[in-house]
């Protein structure tokens, strides 16, 4: 580290150890991932990453000339606990917001950094202010949006705010941020209130970035976020002269990269689309186009229906999550199993809030693998299917995406349900998808709806196929 | 570091992200994300260098904040992540009939 050079030989076989042990930490961050990306080896996966944070945060405590320990003590139990404590407790159906949540608090740690380094003004150079403003402005547009991403997927914002000439609003606030930056980045004007002034539009933009997309659209925004963390403590690294910030920060920043096109492209979007066209945006959900009537069904005719087919598609959605059926669910398909009915189970790309959601979900419940195909796998099934069991999945099975170009979701690849015989409906009400659009399959002729709760409406189903005996 | 090295380092890690990834399978796309925001809470111990440099209440209680942000970083991100790879253990191995 020649910034830190000139110090006596104590001082340098510490900073030796240290940078020793970041090579260690970046090595098995990089193990760590790789394992994380196969079935079998996951688990370990984070454990090696895991033991690599832990001895490059004890390894930092040795850090010559750092002051303020019981600062950073207290910073670290009080930040650490807190996140200890929420991580235990939340539901695997909350998995998506929670993990937006951690990232945006990665995003405004970048942040904070670069605004220590820029209100201390003793600027050490061009590039390392620069480097500062870039991972600045990064970091809290990461902060801003991962916030209003977890509020919207918690529930707490519910709707998306648009307005016209929001694009442009966002586009002078991105000037605005940029310009002011680069006043800082030059000593133009690198005063505490520019510094201020900086960091408070950046996370407006965020915000503002993030409000007016969909919750269907939310995980690709999520992902894209943290990829930007990553690339924000990438470049907080370079100005703090860190390696295993660096390595860290833009191996995430590309595997989150990566990971987004992968997501976009399941839903049939490209990532421009979903953060510039507003899912949605012809003003509002068009509902009064669906045709036909919704027509409802009692458990006991559904499990004589289900109970003699030959194949059984079930669908699951996010609804079935949320009211923790997946259990009764599996219960429900080992008993058609046992009576010889081939049952499987459609997984649509975004089914659940991400991508493999739903697959953590029915892990949970002990459904085995060999049971569970993917959209193309299953897409072809359907016309041979007595039955399709739509459970608490709305948008992905609406077959206006194929049909209707006026449609926000027109062009998202969607499982062909209303291809099978039968098409039964599991649903506690009469709402609208996660995205809002009236869904076409509900209306269609071979469709029958059972209302209620996911999880006592499998417990009938259960009850009713066992009564057929 | 000098600014070309660090160029290096910058390109051989964007590498390394895109090919660690590039083979996997939708199934682990949510842990692996998970995950991934794991490995970014890193920025806890440049958080801790800031907090350890600053002099003035102002940045102290900004680096004070940044500490605390990237703790929540770092140890929600591993406890998520452990939480959900947990469950691809006991699914690799089926157990026979449900509980």
């Amino acid at each position: 580290m020649t910034a830190l050079g000139g110090f006596g030989t104590g001082i340098a076989s510490v900073q030796l150890l240290i940078q020793a042990s970041y090579f260690v930490t970046a090595v098995l961050f990089i193990i760590g991932l790789k394992r994380m990306s196969s079935p079998v080896t996951a688990r370990s996966g984070i454990l090696w990453a895991g033991a690599g944070m832990l001895v490059a945060t004890l390894v930092t405590f040795l850090y010559p000339g750092m002051t303020n320990y019981p600062l950073i003590g207290a910073a670290i139990v009080v930040g650490g606990g807190i996140a200890w404590w929420s991580g235990k407790r939340v539901a695997m159906t909350d998995m998506p917001q929670m993990i937006a949540l951690y990232n945006g608090m990665g995003g405004g740690a970048a942040a904070a950094i670069a605004a220590v380094e820029l209100y201390r003004g003793e600027s050490p150079g061009l590039a390392s202010s620069a480097l500062a403003v870039i991972g600045g402005i990064i970091g809290s547009v990461s902060f801003g949006g991962s916030i209003i991403a977890f509020a919207k997927l918690q529930g707490l914002v519910k709707r998306s705010l648009r307005f016209p000439g929001q694009q442009l609003l966002n586009l002078l606030i991105l000037a605005a941020a940029i310009g002011i930056g680069a006043a800082v980045a030059l000593g133009i004007d690198a005063t505490p209130s520019a510094v201020t002034a900086f960091f408070v539009l950046s996370i407006v933009l965020g915000v503002t970035m993030t409000l007016p997309i969909g919750g269907a659209d939310m995980p690709v925004v999520i992902s894209l976020y943290n990829a930007l963390t990553g690339l924000a403590v990438g470049f907080e690294g370079f100005v703090l002269q860190n390696a295993a910030m660096i390595i860290a920060g833009t191996v995430v920043g590309s595997a989150g990269t990566l990971l987004t096109q992968l997501m976009a492209k399941a839903m049939n979007r490209s990532l421009g689309n979903v953060l510039f066209s507003g899912f949605g945006d012809t003003g509002g959900p068009a509902t009064g186009e669906v045709k036909g009537s919704l027509k409802p069904i009692e458990a006991t005719d559904v499990g004589v229906m289900l109970a003699f087919a030959q194949k059984v598609i079930i669908v699951p959605g996010y609804g079935m999550a949320v009211a923790q059926a997946q259990h009764k669910i599996w219960e429900l398909c080992q008993l058609l199993i046992d009576r010889g009915v081939t049952v499987r189970f459609a997984i649509h790309p975004v089914a659940g809030r991400m991508p493999g959601h739903m697959n953590v979900l029915l892990a949970e419940a002990g459904v085995p693998y060999d049971l569970i195909a993917d959209l193309d796998e299953i897409n072809a099934e359907f016309e041979n299917a007595d039955a399709a069991l739509i459970i608490g999945a709305n948008d992905v099975v609406n077959p206006v995406a194929r049909t209707d170009k006026s449609s926000p979701i027109y062009g998202m690849p969607i499982l062909n349900a209303d291809k099978a015989k039968n098409v039964i409906v599991i649903k506690r009400g009469q709402g609208a998808g996660f995205s809002g659009i009236e869904n076409a399959l509900f209306y269609l002729d071979n469709t029958r709806m059972l209302y209620g709760d996911a999880q006592k409406a499998a417990a009938e189903l259960i009850q009713a196929i066992k009564a057929v005996g | 570091m000098t600014g070309i090295v660090a160029l290096y380092i910058f390109m051989l890690a964007a590498f390394t992200g895109y090919e660690v990834i590039s083979r996997v399978p939708v199934i682990l796309h949510t842990p692996l994300m998970s995950g991934s925001n794991f490995v970014h809470g890193i920025v806890l111990v440049g958080a801790m260098v800031a907090l350890g440099a600053a002099h003035t209440p102002l940045e102290k209680a900004i680096g004070f904040v940044g500490v605390l942000l990237a703790a929540g970083n770092a140890v929600g991100g591993y406890v998520v992540t452990e939480r959900m790879l947990e469950m691809f253990k006991s699914s690799g191995r089926p157990s026979k009939g449900s509980h």
